[in-house]
């Protein structure tokens, strides 16, 4: 009884903050101006602006996820190989940036990437060309990497630190070389952290509307800003919460498409 | 020397400055088992790893059926380690795991599959073949890890405290069991262990270790019953060891007391350690007694009694079948070839120095 008491708080909070704006989200996603029930909103996905806009999303947070776990698989090798006081350090140097401010790191980005910014000026300096970076695609890549990179490091470094050396060394002593015990047993071991790396940048990157704001000018609309104009421009809730739930629905079932197949990865391994 | 399957020389090794292997010397005979043992920091998994290759030393070499291997990685090695904590994979099948070091030698489909049959069956795991590491107990799991091993048919396996890790029934089954898998793959054995029991019972040869150095090589019966130095006699079962004088050859005073011994050429006058196991000394009526005493303490041990006899300041300690209540006036009788005389060493340092066959 006593612990059910404790918590009291949280489910008090998550009914307030989570259970019932979400019920909305869903009552103004089925329903027009006049309440009466609709599926004009959830099919709104396919006229040609929110497609594009959807599918310019998935492409970016792809690109991104990708370019993310390239960078995060090695650097999360290297962390997780250092032993002792110096891993603590460096895993500190990669934390740091997230205990900053969201917005201050992207808009210090676009103070960078500006057609005027600190790296032009440097280039014009130095009588190179400048580089037209700021409101391409390639900005909106570069800033998901820089501010997700740290969530597909530090699931994958778990699961490594996890992996027992001996089971390495086992490798190695079996026959397999470097590159053969990294395929066969490495890799294999670490896909949980992979995964939940993929989730952790794949989602935010997907949905995200601040870094497209910044660094995206108005030129390049993902489906994060189309929802976010609907609710803060345009006032259309019902719209907007249509288009929601349809994101939601697209992430929900790449997760559990992607648990599937983890399942199966576990009973017919490589 | 010449018939020596591995043959370690001068193998020295330090980790952050501080000495674990200093000059060690050591040779292994084709299908012996051979033990390694000794108190955790003795430099014995080191001298393993060094074998398995996941160690260089800093000088010496590892020589394996005549060839240098000091500087092979683990791969290129014809020998097979089974790890403290069996180092299964996981994410694969018991049939998988087996087959791991076969299909990375790109063996046959039938080849394998026999050999995983045959591999099962010696360890006493048919049927275990699409089972997953994790739904295995401690033993069973320790019984693949050394069916892994060994359907690489390797020339020498390495077992680093394979056992520490299961309880004490589980363990003798599997000393056994080792033993039976030894005689039937002909094999031959490097074994780490820090149990002196354990390395009783299994090897054929012991090497007992302490602080990077070899303290004694022997069998079991000559390592137990004539250690060469106290650390030895120390470590190995439980022992009465008293500062001694050897009068002349074979007779030694022992506080105070003259006990008539077998060993010679020690000098005369000499000072020594003499080691007399707890279930050598016999309880007599005092006046039969070499030496008289007190019993002071009294357990019921199962297989026998110990009993705690003060005798001339020192404490002996006693393991009889025939009990002796506290207080009881004893004496105390020592058959001569039950009394192991070793020189004393000459400095603190003298006790860890290489005793060498």
């Amino acid at each position: 009884m006593n612990k059910k008491l404790l918590s009291a708080p949280f489910l008090f909070w998550s009914a307030l903050f989570i259970i019932i704006p979400l019920c909305m989200v869903f009552y103004y996603g089925f329903t027009d101006k006049d309440g009466a029930f609709t599926l004009s909103n959830i099919m709104a996905i396919a006229t040609p602006e929110h497609s594009k806009a959807f599918f310019e999303a998935v492409k970016l947070s792809l690109l991104s996820t990708v370019i993310c776990f390239f960078l995060a698989y090695p650097l999360a090798m290297i962390l997780a190989n250092l032993k002792g006081k110096r891993s603590s350090l460096i895993a500190l140097i990669f934390i740091l940036p997230m205990w900053m401010n969201f917005l201050l790191r992207t808009l210090a980005w676009q103070t960078l990437l500006e057609k005027t910014g600190v790296i032009n000026s440097i280039l014009g300096f130095l009588g190179l060309p400048a580089l037209n970076i700021i409101n391409t695609p390639g900005a909106i890549v570069l800033g998901m990497v820089y501010n997700f990179l740290p969530f597909m490091v530090l699931p994958i470094y778990n699961v490594l630190c996890k992996i027992d050396v001996n089971v390495l060394n086992a490798a190695r002593d079996l026959g397999a070389n470097e590159a053969q015990a990294f395929l066969k047993v490495t890799l294999p071991l670490s896909v949980p952290g992979i995964i939940s790396g993929i989730t952790m940048v794949f989602v935010p990157a997907l949905t995200t509307f601040v870094i497209s704001t910044i660094l995206g000018g108005s030129k390049i609309l993902l489906i994060g800003n189309v929802i976010e104009q609907e609710f803060t421009q345009t006032g259309n809730w019902h719209l907007g919460s249509g288009l929601s739930i349809v994101l939601m629905m697209f992430i929900i079932f790449n997760m559990v498409i992607s648990a599937i197949t983890d399942k199966e990865g576990d009973t017919n391994a490589l | 020397m010449k018939n020596a399957l591995v043959n370690l020389e001068n193998i020295t090794k330090s980790f952050d400055g501080q000495m674990i292997l200093d000059e060690l010397n050591l040779y292994i005979r084709e299908n012996e088992f051979l033990t390694l043992l000794g108190p955790s920091g003795c430099g014995k998994t080191t001298t393993l790893r060094i074998l398995g290759g996941f160690e260089k030393p800093d000088k010496g070499r590892v020589v394996f059926e005549g060839k240098d291997i000091t500087n092979l990685p683990p791969n290129k090695r014809n020998l097979n380690t089974v790890f403290q904590k069996y180092a299964l994979f996981t994410h694969m099948s018991i049939a998988e795991n087996i087959a791991f070091g076969l299909k990375i030698k790109n063996k046959s489909k039938a080849y394998i599959d026999d050999k995983i049959k045959y591999a099962l069956k010696l360890v006493n795991l048919d049927g275990f073949e699409n089972r997953m590491p994790d739904s295995l107990s401690g033993g069973q799991q320790q019984r693949i890890a050394i069916a892994r091993a060994i359907v690489n048919e390797p020339k020498l396996l390495l077992l680093d405290e394979p056992l520490g890790a299961l309880d004490l029934k589980l363990r003798q089954d599997m000393q056994y069991e080792l033993i039976r898998l030894k005689n039937e793959l002909g094999i031959t054995f490097i074994y780490v262990t820090h149990d002196q029991e354990e390395a009783l019972t299994m090897s054929d040869t012991i090497v007992v270790m302490n602080q990077g150095y070899i303290q004694q090589i022997g069998s079991p019966e000559r390592i137990y019953n004539e250690p060469e130095n106290a650390f030895v006699a120390d470590f190995i079962g439980d022992s009465n060891i008293i500062g001694a004088t050897m009068v002349r050859d074979r007779l030694v005073e022992i506080l105070g007391a003259r006990f008539a011994c077998v060993d010679e050429g020690f000098g005369e006058n000499k000072p020594v350690d003499v080691v007399i196991r707890p279930e050598d000394v016999e309880l007599v009526a005092p006046s039969d007694g070499t030496i008289q005493g007190v019993v002071t303490h009294l357990i019921f041990k199962g297989v026998h009694y110990e009993m705690e006899v003060t005798a001339n300041g020192y404490e002996w300690l006693v393991h009889s079948t025939r009990m002796h209540e506290v207080g009881t006036p004893v004496g105390i009788k020592v058959d001569p070839f039950n009394i192991q005389i070793m020189n004393k060493p000459e400095s603190e340092d003298e006790e860890a120095v290489g005793v060498n066959e």
